[in-house]
């Protein structure tokens, strides 16, 4: 078994028009930026894929990675919990145009949504958001005493994963806060790639250190240094360059 | 001579309310004001601080140049680690959130009501909406507490009968500390705990938009210079 994939153009070859995409980081620390620009490239050069539903924490920040997938005009409709960030515009002109479509979630339960997506869990009641207008249309039920919101699980055709160490087998380990939704996308997802900063040998991460186990993966692909979304802004990076 | 002060800054603010965090307590802050609190840990108490990104015990901010961007916070701006810090994945930081294991949140607010109802994700139609994890914390945390001003930039009460604006959560807030009082939100009704020696009953009366009630001595709000 070898789920090492080449390069970033293979990992991203077989997502088609309208799929679901399940992106993860919160912000840009987990954020695989390698992937979503290859993802656009692969868009420059054939026109597909569009009108893609993505699940993200958030809708982009700046020019780079999720930003420069929506301002390529890849994006029809985006679930997510803050779509503000220190530099949304992009996110925010399309949005103001009508030219995305915004279900917006509350964080933890957009997380849980996506963990019993993955769990194979196709509803679950909350305490989160009742009464409010994120609750409208939802059903009620009450559990000892106190009302809960039923929501449904969210599942993808594709997750685009960042994580620290991965070996062929699929194993993942993260780095830092750089975990957040990542794991719970690996399991959401039909097929799960995932960008690691270096591939390792089978055994080359402590059992005991696994955070994802391969079987909620399906490709990894090596980036070594991956870029900081933090660090492109402060750089004023524009993806890609010629539409500076 | 010492001039009383006509309301608290939000380091006053801060400060007050990390009076209240006991020792061993675990504490979520939310963006903007409410993150001071941590800089306010009176000596020899240690509070344990969550993030919604999957932080625990995480320290201060890093010097400049110094930031690791796989290390922030809620609010994305960078922190550092701690001895004894813990990463976790995004639903088990709200399972610590949902499921009762937070002592204590502390969020901004647009409007709180005598009801415990809070609003503070969405000013109405216009504009983006964006909840976060607000809408996550106000539920589980065993106190759910509020720093604000006591009144809107434009002089209007903060703390009202009812919310206008959408709501984040209903009855969930126990205690507020505004620029001008402590106020207990207990029963549906606003309970005075403490105000500042300068504002008489009366004039803190006008600036809230529901009834004070008394429930035992009302103590001064008295804070450092900061």
């Amino acid at each position: 078994m070898d789920k090492a994939l080449p390069d970033l153009a293979t990992a991203v070859a077989g997502i088609d028009d309208g799929m679901t995409v399940m992106i993860g980081g919160f912000g840009g620390s987990g954020a695989p930026i390698e992937l979503i620009h290859a993802l656009i490239d692969r868009f420059l050069a054939t026109g597909h894929p569009k009108d893609l539903t993505v699940v993200n924490n958030n809708a982009g920040n700046g020019h780079v990675g999720l930003a420069a997938l929506i301002e390529a005009g890849m994006v029809r409709k985006l679930i997510c919990s803050f779509p503000r960030s220190a530099d949304p515009v992009v996110f925010t002109e399309a949005y103001r145009a009508g030219a995305i479509e915004l279900e917006l979630v509350p964080q933890g339960t957009l997380a849980e949504r996506i963990r019993a997506g993955g769990a194979g869990i196709p509803a679950f009641y909350t305490p989160t958001s009742f009464g409010t207008d994120l609750a409208q249309g939802k059903p009620v039920a009450e559990f000892e005493g106190r009302p809960y919101v039923q929501e449904r699980w969210l599942k993808a055709d594709v997750a685009l994963v960042k994580a620290h160490l991965g070996d062929r087998l699929g194993n993942l380990s993260y780095r830092m806060a750089g975990r957040n939704f990542n794991p719970l996308m690996c399991m959401a997802a039909a097929r799960t790639i995932v960008q690691v900063s270096q591939i390792v040998e089978p055994g080359g991460i402590d059992p005991e250190a696994v955070v994802t186990p391969g079987i909620f993966v399906q490709g990894v692909v090596e980036v070594p240094n991956p870029a900081q979304e933090e660090d492109l802004n402060l750089a004023g990076a524009v993806y890609p360059e010629a539409a500076a | 001579m010492k001039l009383t002060p006509i309301k608290l800054n939000p380091s006053q603010m801060a400060w007050r309310a990390a009076q209240d965090i006991a020792d061993g307590a675990y504490v979520n802050l939310g963006i903007g004001f409410p993150e001071m609190v941590a800089k306010f840990q009176p000596p020899g108490r240690e509070a344990i601080f969550h993030t919604e990104n999957g932080i625990l015990g995480f320290g201060a901010a890093p010097a400049p140049g110094e930031e690791d961007w796989d290390l922030i916070n809620a609010g994305k701006k960078a922190v550092t680690l701690k001895p004894g810090t813990a990463f976790f994945h995004h639903a088990d930081s709200f399972a610590m959130v949902r499921g009762g294991h937070l002592d204590v949140a502390i969020l901004g607010a647009y409007e709180v009501a005598e009801t415990g109802d809070l609003a503070n994700w969405s000013t109405g139609p216009k504009g983006v909406p964006a909840v976060g994890g607000a809408m996550d914390l106000v539920h589980g945390a065993k106190q759910v507490a509020v720093l604000t001003d006591h009144v809107t930039k434009d002089g209007k009460p903060k703390l009202v009968q009812r919310c206008t604006l959408p709501l984040t959560g209903v009855a969930c807030v126990t205690r507020i500390y505004s620029s001008l009082a402590v106020i207990d939100v207990s029963g549906g009704r606003f309970v005075l705990r403490e105000k500042l020696a300068g504002l008489s009953l009366d004039d803190l009366q006008a600036l809230t938009g529901a009834t004070l009630h008394l429930d035992g001595p009302v103590a001064d709000l008295i804070v450092p210079e900061l």
